[in-house]
């Protein structure tokens, strides 16, 4: 049971039976009716559901293409969140503000959007088709999708560790004889690890599940460019509702483990973080 | 441990030599930084109103002038005039008791608040249909009594309540923890009721953050395509948010016309962007004056 000390400020029942009443009714009986649901399958028809060879495809497709899109964030969300602490340049205020586009920008609409600009006749699409390159329609286009949808969760995360940095540090290294890039390699980065990959698990995490962006890009062929929440939509639509639920658990189970992660690597890079 | 006061604080000066690239790297970095953006974000907000304007001025109103589009935009309002609401008050209530009192479980508690954001939209709207769909739970019991929630407007709310659902909470719960509880309990001490304690010193505090929690929960409300796409049905001029509008349009080759909605939602997004930036340093203001 809930154990309060005695305070002066009204309210504790209340709020605390609203919250968890309203939790449970949006959030937690629904999702339990998942659970709820995969039980009425026995093992062999649940391992054939989650199993079979066009799921195994989309779960390739959906991890492997999450995870390329959010290691090449990794990459440029630290450069971009650099770029945005440590220098001074024309128009950095509003750039830092676009860095949250993704977040606000509805999903369909970037969707359509990239397939447009990505096209064989897109803007950027026109300059790779004579290189051999075609990014719509194929397993390319779900990752560039993922990349722009993943983009703000490095920014935003390893941004305030940068503010927060003591440039001291780096001033020691400089004077204790490492150059610039031996500083950079082998005292800030180190001392960003924890945001780095809290940032990352968040873009993997959140590119997993990611649905709107990518069915109007990837051209949605199975086994081919048929990602998994798309398969669950599929599944759906053809009413085969415990095939869509069994899918949807082991995408439940990966998010779960995916948010543990996260808030350990919080826990983390908090007990790192604290100034000594 | 933290300073008293950052104001009176020195300011940092300029980086030294010694912890600054010189000029050529930073202008790569700073180059490819911006390019990367440009490429990424700049590139497909342009396309979304150049499209949308590809048939000129006359055709991006006339799209605007069919009632499957107006009824598309009039559901994205009523949902996001219920979901919004509900998820703010619950997101006031939630942080109150979370950063007002110590109880067990509060950690387990926040996680569960955050759930939401890591379940994929698509399983987001599914569990509602497992719920009340027609070979669902309580579908039997709704046939029965006659009420419709999935392919009708209550399962498009409810999916979007779901989606929303922490927005609010979680840009509250750190603000009004690292506010403390002492203002209140002053003003609980010189005889204050606790609703006055509420209106008066808490909401004046967390009005900036509120506002930056209202303003994001709303954009991803209308914005929402997985999860309502899912509860939708997507029946013409009755069950079509806008987003689902814009895939419609899109599938019928209706270029123009899905970016001319889409644009409605791009503009939103950049509204939102903006009033973010702003409902920030406000905050930010606040915080730096405060105590």
């Amino acid at each position: 049971m809930a154990k309060k000390t005695t305070s002066v400020l009204p309210g504790f029942r209340l709020t605390l039976g609203y919250t968890v009443l309203y939790l449970s009714l949006i959030v937690l009986i629904p999702l339990a009716c998942a659970f709820w649901k995969t039980s009425e399958l026995t093992w062999g028809q649940f391992w054939h559901a989650v199993a079979a060879p066009r799921v195994l495809a989309s779960y390739r497709l959906s991890f492997g293409a999450s995870f390329l899109a959010a290691l090449t964030n990794l990459f440029f969300g630290l450069l971009v969140a650099w770029v945005l602490v440590r220098y001074q340049f024309w128009g950095k205020r509003f750039v830092d503000a676009l860095v949250d586009l993704p977040f606000a920008l509805p999903t369909a609409v970037a969707g359509i959007a990239l397939t447009a600009v990505y096209a064989p006749h897109g803007w950027i699409g026109q300059w790779l088709e004579p290189l051999g390159i075609q990014v719509a329609f194929t397993r390319l286009g779900v990752f560039v999708a993922l990349t722009f949808i993943g983009l703000p969760f490095i920014v935003r995360t390893v941004q305030p560790v940068l503010e927060d940095f003591d440039l001291e540090i780096e001033e020691s290294a400089a004077s204790l004889g490492a150059n610039r890039w031996q500083t950079f390699w082998r005292v800030t980065l180190p001392m960003l690890r924890p945001a780095l990959l809290t940032g990352f698990t968040l873009a993997f995490a959140r590119a997993l599940g990611e649905y709107g962006s990518v069915v109007f890009i990837s051209g949605n062929m199975p086994m081919k460019t048929e990602i998994t929440p798309l398969l669950i939509i599929t599944k759906l639509e053809e009413f085969d509702y415990p095939g869509a639920t069994a899918i949807a658990v082991v995408m439940l189970v990966a998010s779960f483990v995916l948010l543990l992660a996260i808030n350990f690597l919080q826990w983390w890079s908090h007990r790192h973080h604290r100034p000594v | 441990m933290v300073p008293a006061s950052t104001l009176h604080a020195p300011r940092r000066a300029a980086p030294r030599r010694v912890t600054a690239e010189p000029p050529f790297v930073r202008w790569l970095l700073i180059g490819v930084a911006l390019l990367f953006l440009g490429l990424f974000l700049v590139v497909p907000l342009a396309a979304v109103f150049v499209e949308a304007f590809a048939k000129g001025v006359g055709y991006y109103f006339h799209t605007f002038n069919d009632a499957n589009t107006l009824s598309a935009i009039k559901l994205t309002f009523i949902t996001a005039a219920i979901a919004v609401p509900l998820n703010c008050v619950f997101g006031v209530a939630a942080a109150w008791a979370i950063a007002k009192f110590d109880f067990r479980g509060k950690t387990v508690l926040i996680t569960l608040i955050d759930l939401p954001f890591s379940v994929s939209p698509v399983v987001s709207g599914m569990i509602y249909v497992l719920l009340f769909g027609a070979q669902g739970l309580l579908g039997p019991w709704l046939l029965e009594h006659n009420i419709k929630i999935i392919f009708a407007v209550p399962g498009i709310v409810l999916a979007t309540m779901f989606v929303t659902f922490p927005f609010v909470a979680r840009e509250l719960i750190p603000l009004m923890q690292a506010q403390g509880r002492t203002e209140e309990e002053a003003a609980r001490v010189l005889g204050a009721s606790g609703w006055q304690t509420f209106w008066r010193v808490t909401l004046p505090n967390i009005k900036w953050g509120l506002l930056y929690g209202v303003i994001l929960c709303n954009a991803r409300a209308m914005g929402e395509f997985g999860a309502v796409s899912v509860v939708s049905g997507h029946i013409r001029g009755q069950t079509n948010t806008i987003p689902l509008h814009v895939e419609i349009l899109y599938n019928e080759y209706n270029f123009v016309g899905a970016f001319a909605v889409a644009s409605l939602l791009t503009f939103l997004a950049v509204v939102t962007l903006a009033l973010k930036t702003w409902a920030e340093r406000k905050n930010a203001a606040l915080r730096g004056t405060g105590n």
